[in-house]
């Protein structure tokens, strides 16, 4: 295996290559930072341009540009209150408040380090553990992605802590808006209103923008010139160096949110929208201070930003060893393989090393490489989006959401539902409403929808196809984690009822 | 001075816009082509696509765009389509069965069948059943008899989505062979294949791009059509077998409603050329597509064919009126 490296690095390491990783992760890390464009969709767009060239150079752009732009993400997040990729929404909570307190470029340099950390522990399991954690993909069928879509529901209970109906609401509502369009299975026709653009559903990216970035512009019109003082930019020294020895201070952190992104990643029917909020979860239920996640704690940016670049490297598992892909950009690496006659799996691995070896460095080179091009990069932008009036920020913004959204699917309509989910954020918020329960609902809808009903109808062999949810170890561990997860915010109150039970009985024993 | 200004302005914008129009009908194309792929990325459509990519724009002459209208298993695009202007700049890629499936199941699919004028059929990729590598079914019979010997219902097959041609191989051959498997629906030929191989469903109603793409891992009990493939030559068919099930999804081009005839045949013309170009064929070979050369005469034939068997196959299953 030593000799595979040493192989690819050999290969990896042409002015060619290294131009092209460094290109790649830069073109990256800006199609990420815009709301709308995606990572699927910017490998997408790159294909044709891997037509000319060699299989190892296509295939190392593609992995640069797929790990830049999941990071890029992370900029328009912390800056704007806007994910640029639906897999850096926990980026938001905490990276734009301190954005908003003006530390923005702290948050920058949390979500770099963090996403550089996370990048490179996937790629050493892809490079180091492929073939014993492809199994884990196996694993799962549809009664255990029903599960896991039940278990991310119960992050609502700590995301809304507090508000736990209003957030509960915000899901039902996120589910009921994910029944939009054609059903996964059986195919009917629901809730389109005759229109047959609806027939495809609602994209997240189109409710991302609406529900997050809508209300946050027109918050920023309403207070007009007043955000210049509320939001000043505060130039401090040593703040990388400060950010970065605070960051190593969280080791449990950093390698949580790894083992939970990569794990995720490997997963082919969750991709990095679940990793980070899960991430997110679970650093805020680990944390000694979780009252502070969610005030502007750099803590919440890590998780998210090192478990969504962990996703990278551990989609890329099933895809060299099984020709499975763990997540949609994923796929497209596959179709481009195919393309150029090389058939992922095993095979590929051995009869192809010279490939698969320099591919799978050049991700973890890419994630190298984002350190000083974002820090330097993004604090520029961080320091030019905090000092531009809202008089220009605004409607530039505003031009951004109508073209992500209609590029998502070359679709008008989706302008027009992200305006109209715009109004409505900006109105339920003011109710007290947060945006993420909708947005979860919206992405776990359909996992748990395909995998209950592909359950049932696995399930005839059962007295009653229901038990066919129940059957599998695997299961019951995420029913274990779900009920744990959805009780957690409470144990506190439940103790203390429990305790006052005790009390009385010997007060009255 | 400003009337002459404007009259010049009004002059060549005049030009502007009757020009191309005149070039337009003088010597076709003239500009770059819009090829809409209305499924995701990475999948049959989209990989056939970009075989095709660099050739049709050596016999096109212009530059050809590939974009994506993902959406409604292929609905959103071919409601968009039929709404295109029908200049011969803007196609899409159109499959059988969706294009007869969805709208008589669905009512309001957003276009009818027959509004998407067919330029080419180019390839099929035929049903093929196939099991695990390590599965105790060595043969169709050992699985037909496994089926028979338990309660009906209980065997699962996974295939792509409901009312496909996965969905719909496997009702004939639950008819052919008087048994009753259940088909599981995923989110594409892809997306069913882990649940093959983590063991979730007995057996994988896919298309013959599949048994070869995972040679390794599946194997191929029997392929639904005529006569066996090259690339899966010791595959039986169905037929073969004395089950007669033939299926399996055609994708080809098709234009808005209103574009001219001629413009279509030179279309056909040039997707003939691509399809038997070499470098086009090997690959479509490789990746275990079947190319088919159907004009717009022999395409429209086909589909007017599968409509009616569609749907008397559609109306005895209960699925439509």
């Amino acid at each position: 295996m030593f000799d595979y490296i040493l192989l690819g690095l050999h290969n990896l390491f042409t002015i060619q290559n290294l131009l092209l990783v460094l290109a790649g992760t830069v073109s990256g890390m800006i199609v990420g930072a815009l709301p709308g464009l995606t990572a699927t969709m910017a490998v997408a767009l790159l294909v044709p341009f891997t037509y000319t060239m060699s299989p190892i150079a296509g295939l190392v752009t593609l992995g640069a540009i797929y790990m830049g732009c999941i990071y890029g993400g992370a900029f328009s997040a912390i800056l704007i209150n806007t994910p640029g990729t639906p897999s850096s929404i926990g980026t938001t909570f905490d990276g734009y408040p301190m954005a908003k307190q003006g530390r923005g470029e702290e948050a920058i340099v949390a979500a770099t380090i963090g996403s550089a950390i996370g990048g490179l522990f996937g790629v050493v399991c892809l490079i180091f553990l492929s073939p014993p954690l492809a199994d884990i993909a196996l694993k799962f069928g549809p009664a255990e992605y029903f599960w896991v879509g039940v278990f991310g529901i119960t992050i609502i209970s700590s995301l809304s802590e507090g508000a736990f109906l209003k957030g509960i609401t915000g899901a039902a509502f996120g589910i009921l808006v994910s029944t939009i369009g054609i059903a996964p299975i059986g195919g009917d026709v629901r809730f389109t209103f005759g229109s047959p653009a609806m027939q495809g559903g609602v994209e997240l990216i189109v409710m991302l923008i609406g529900l997050f970035c809508i209300p946050e512009l027109l918050n920023l019109v309403l207070q007009g010139e007043a955000r210049k003082e509320q939001i000043e930019y505060k130039r401090t020294k040593g703040v990388l160096w400060n950010t970065t020895r605070r960051i190593f201070s969280m080791p449990g952190n950093l390698l949580r949110s790894s083992i939970i992104g990569t794990v995720v990643g490997i997963l082919p029917g969750a991709g990095g929208n679940i990793a980070n909020l899960v991430a997110y979860n679970e650093a805020k239920r680990a944390s000694k201070t979780p009252e502070k996640f969610g005030t502007g704690i750099i803590d919440g940016v890590v998780a998210t930003e090192t478990a969504n670049n962990a996703v990278v490297g551990g989609g890329m598992i099933p895809l060299v060893t099984l020709g499975i892909p763990g997540a949609p950009p994923d796929a497209i690496i596959y179709g481009v393989l195919m393309l150029q006659g090389l058939r992922p799996g095993p095979e590929l691995f051995a009869e192809r090393a010279d490939i698969t070896y320099t591919f799978m460095l050049a991700v973890g080179l890419a994630a190298i490489v984002m350190v000083p091009v974002g820090l330097y990069g993004g604090r520029l932008m961080s320091r030019f989006v905090a000092t531009l009036s809202t008089r220009y920020l605004v409607p530039g913004i505003a031009i951004l959401t109508m073209v992500g959204s209609y590029a998502i699917r070359n679709n008008y309509l989706d302008v027009i539902l992200m305006l109209l989910f715009g109004v409505i954020g900006f109105g339920l918020r003011r109710l007290g409403f947060a945006a993420p329960p909708i947005v979860l609902g919206l992405i776990l809808g359909p996992l748990m929808e395909t995998g209950l009903v592909q359950t049932l109808l696995t399930g005839q062999r059962f007295t009653s196809p229901w038990f066919a949810l129940v059957v599998n170890p695997i299961s019951w561990i995420l029913i274990a984690m779900s009920i744990f997860s959805f009780l957690w915010p409470y144990f506190g109150s439940i103790l203390k009822w429990l305790k006052g039970i005790g009390h009385s009985r010997e007060q009255a024993g | 001075m400003n009337k002459v200004a404007i009259r010049l302005i009004v002059f060549f914008a005049l030009i502007a816009v009757i020009l191309p129009a005149t070039v337009f009908s003088a010597e076709y194309p003239t500009k770059a082509l819009t090829y809409i792929i209305c499924f995701n990325p990475g999948g049959e459509s989209d990989i056939t696509a970009r075989i095709q990519e660099p050739v049709l724009k050596k016999y096109f002459g212009q530059d050809v765009v590939v974009t994506y209208k993902i959406g409604g298993g292929g609905s959103v695009g071919w409601s968009e389509l039929i709404r295109s202007k029908p200049d011969g700049y803007t196609i899409a890629g159109d499959n059988l069965p969706h294009i007869i499936l969805q709208p008589l199941e669905r009512g309001k699919a957003g276009y009818n069948t027959l509004d998407l004028k067919q330029i080419y059929m180019f390839e099929s990729t035929p049903d093929l059943l196939v099991v695990r590598q390590d599965s105790p079914y060595k043969t169709l019979k050992d699985f037909i008899d496994y089926a028979k010997k338990n309660p009906p219902g209980i065997v699962t097959v996974g295939g792509s989505g409901s009312s496909t041609a996965n969905d719909l191989g496997t009702t004939m051959l639950n008819k052919a062979a008087g048994i009753k498997l259940t088909y599981i629906p995923f989110g594409g030929s892809g997306s069913a294949v882990p649940a093959l191989l983590g063991g979730h469903v007995t057996a994988l109603m896919t298309y013959s791009t599949m048994g070869v793409q995972y040679k390794g891992k599946f194997r191929s009990l029997a392929i639904a059509s005529e006569e066996r493939m090259a690339v899966l030559a010791d595959v039986p068919t169905f037929k073969e077998l004395g089950y007669d099930v033939v299926e399996g999804a055609y994708r080809g081009v098709a234009a808005p409603p209103g574009t001219p005839d001629d413009i279509v045949k030179k279309l056909a013309d040039v997707f003939d050329k691509v399809m038997k170009d070499p470098a086009v064929q090997k690959k479509m070979d490789e990746n275990g597509f079947k190319t088919e050369y159907m004009g717009p005469e022999a395409s429209l034939k086909l589909v007017k064919k599968k409509m009616v068997e569609y749907e008397a196959i559609m109306k005895e299953l209960g699925r439509i009126k």
